[in-house]
């Protein structure tokens, strides 16, 4: 049994079976007696001062002229706001990032497309302009990242490890709306500790194709049309406007890649390269990665025009 | 203070775990329960001791559902039972919301057998003196399944089984009787099955139906006495035939 001693001369068994208070006032030995416990203290004194506990600074901002300039607790300046618990909100808002990217899936006849670009930023500075932002979970599933590149990683690959043992367990494979549930659940335990995951699931399992959205915030949503990211605006009126459900793989897959093609170009923070992915009963397959600035001539060739005037050289002086 | 860490079920010298084999004993003092699986119906079918009169016989339902396409028998002690049940009914519900999909037959057998195991294995606890039979059809595939667990926490599927009181008397008739059935049929197996070792009449035995369709169905007395009947009469004939001298033409 052990026993813990507080300031306030309360001893408390720790497992929870017995509690016993023990005056400090007095000076000299004192006796207390609970089951199976029985203490014998001596003390000089015990009278603890708390008193450079306590805080002497004003609670906003300005100085105090009684202090002389010199106050016995360390303070600081505190903004001169109304809203205090506003502004804590807006500080929270400014350092969360601002999923820059472009990630797209859709449903359709013949299955899931699946396409995103490849540019990482950190603010202005272009990191990366090839990153794997369509991750492999297993076979027959994929998740795109948007948000924190460590944190999607991290968790499809861990999302990948619990699909894997529930077919090892269950001796089938896990439906695509039992992996994102369970991604779902995994991200919300951590909501508001920072973590920024907006995820697409998107897979083929027993009832067919399946596409879900998954996010840090805990939301999860069954869809046939997703894009996110800080690009997405653009994907969504390319791809909205080109969709029909009857399309063949190629009509697809080209609507995926034009549809990231015009988020990149006009989205700073997406670039790179145009993956597509696509996921039929088989599983997914790659279908193409294609550079956007290659893309750009393609959709757009640079035809020769006639020059409304020509610099020529003047002969002589 | 007694602090519950001391574990009652201890390997003897020559590797037997005697709580689990008395546990195993209290089984087969426990009213008989019999299941066969058919190709498109699984029944279950449990011993009913002599009604008492004054109770209320609605309330001691011996064949329970799990979920809705779940159905529990078991033969033992009988509170045990119903710890283990609420268990597995809650289980059956939290994988619907994790996963989104029912449990299937095997997985909630293995839970129960995991469940029953882990007493096998804890400080201050007895195992579970019960063997349940569990039958039901799997979401998609709609395949029909006959589980059994026993107290040790071991489990493995079955075409028909028997547990409890006499099991060894049904399971024998069953291998010898037993072929693919459908329908009533499936029903007239198992109570044939059960009638060797209780006494006869719908007031003896409880029966449950589980079909695709119609989930769980508990079969009214009448209807149970009406099977009965029908074996009585094919028994009866087939008595006859084998006592008439054959007619030679």
């Amino acid at each position: 049994m052990a026993v813990g001693l507080d300031f306030n001369g309360t001893a408390q068994q720790v497992n929870n079976f017995v509690s016993v208070s023990i005056q400090f006032d007095k000076p000299g030995a004192c006796k207390a007696r609970g089951s199976d416990l029985r203490v014998h203290f001596k003390f000089i004194k015990m009278k603890l001062d708390t008193s450079g506990l306590e805080s002497t600074a004003p609670f906003f901002g300005s100085s105090n002229e009684l202090l002389d300039g010199f106050s016995a607790a360390p303070f600081f300046e505190v903004p001169n706001t109304t809203n205090f618990d506003g502004f804590q909100k807006e500080a929270i808002q400014m350092v969360k990032p601002a999923k820059g990217t472009t990630t797209l899936a859709f449903i359709f006849k013949e299955g899931v497309m699946v396409a995103a670009d490849s540019r990482a930023s950190m603010g202005g500075y272009i990191s990366s302009q090839s990153v794997k932002k369509i991750i492999e979970i297993n076979p027959y599933m994929l998740g795109t990242m948007a948000g924190g590149a460590a944190d999607c990683q991290f968790w499809h690959r861990n999302l990948g490890i619990k699909c894997r043992l529930h077919e090892l367990a269950n001796k089938r494979r896990i439906s695509v709306t039992g992996a994102s549930k369970l991604l779902a659940n995994i991200l919300y335990s951590y909501r508001g500790m920072g973590l920024s995951v907006g995820t697409m699931i998107a897979g083929w399992d027993e009832t067919g194709p399946g596409l879900y959205y998954v996010d840090s915030e805990g939301g999860r949503l069954k869809g046939t049309r997703f894009s996110v990211g800080s690009g997405s605006p653009y994907a969504y009126g390319v791809l909205d406007n080109g969709y029909r459900y009857d399309m063949s793989i190629e009509e697809a897959a080209e609507l995926a890649r034009r549809s990231i093609y015009h988020a990149t170009f006009r989205d700073g923070a997406s670039g790179g390269v145009a993956s597509v992915y696509y996921v039929g009963p088989d599983g997914w397959k790659k279908l193409s990665g294609d550079d956007v600035g290659e893309l750009h001539y393609k959709y757009y060739p640079v035809t020769p025009s006639t020059v409304e005037q020509e610099m020529v050289e003047v002969a002589g002086a | 203070m007694a602090r519950y860490d001391r574990a009652i079920t201890v390997f003897s010298p020559d590797g037997h775990l005697f709580q689990v084999e008395y546990a195993l004993e209290a089984v087969r003092k426990g009213n008989a329960a019999v299941g066969v699986r058919g190709t498109d119906t699984i029944v279950l079918g449990v011993e009913k001791k002599s009604t008492v009169k004054l109770q209320d016989s609605r309330s001691v339902r011996k064949i329970v559902n799990l979920d809705d396409h779940i159905a529990l028998a078991c033969a033992g002690l009988k509170a045990d039972a119903r710890v283990l049940v609420n268990r597995a009914r809650i289980e059956c519900q939290s994988h619907r919301l994790t996963v989104e999909d029912p449990v299937t037959v095997e997985y909630i057998t293995r839970y129960i057998a995991g469940l029953q195991q882990k007493y096998t294995q804890s400080g201050g606890v007895r195992p579970f003196g019960l063997s349940t039979l569990i039958i039901g059809f799997d979401p998609y595939t709609n395949s029909p399944s006959l589980y059994q667990t026993d107290p040790s926490g071991t489990f493995s599927a079955w075409k028909a089984n028997a547990t409890g009181r006499n099991s060894n008397s049904i399971r024998e008739f069953l291998e010898k009787n037993y072929k693919e059935t459908s329908g009533q049929e499936t029903v007239k197996l198992a109570i044939r099955a059960l009638l060797e070792v209780v006494e006869s009449g719908g007031k003896n035995i409880e029966v449950a139906v589980m079909t695709k369709e119609h989930g769980l169905r508990q079969l009214e007395e009448a209807e149970i006495d009406a099977v009965v009947a029908e074996i009585e009469a094919e028994k009866a004939a087939a008595e006859a035939a084998k006592k008439a001298p054959p007619k030679e033409t």
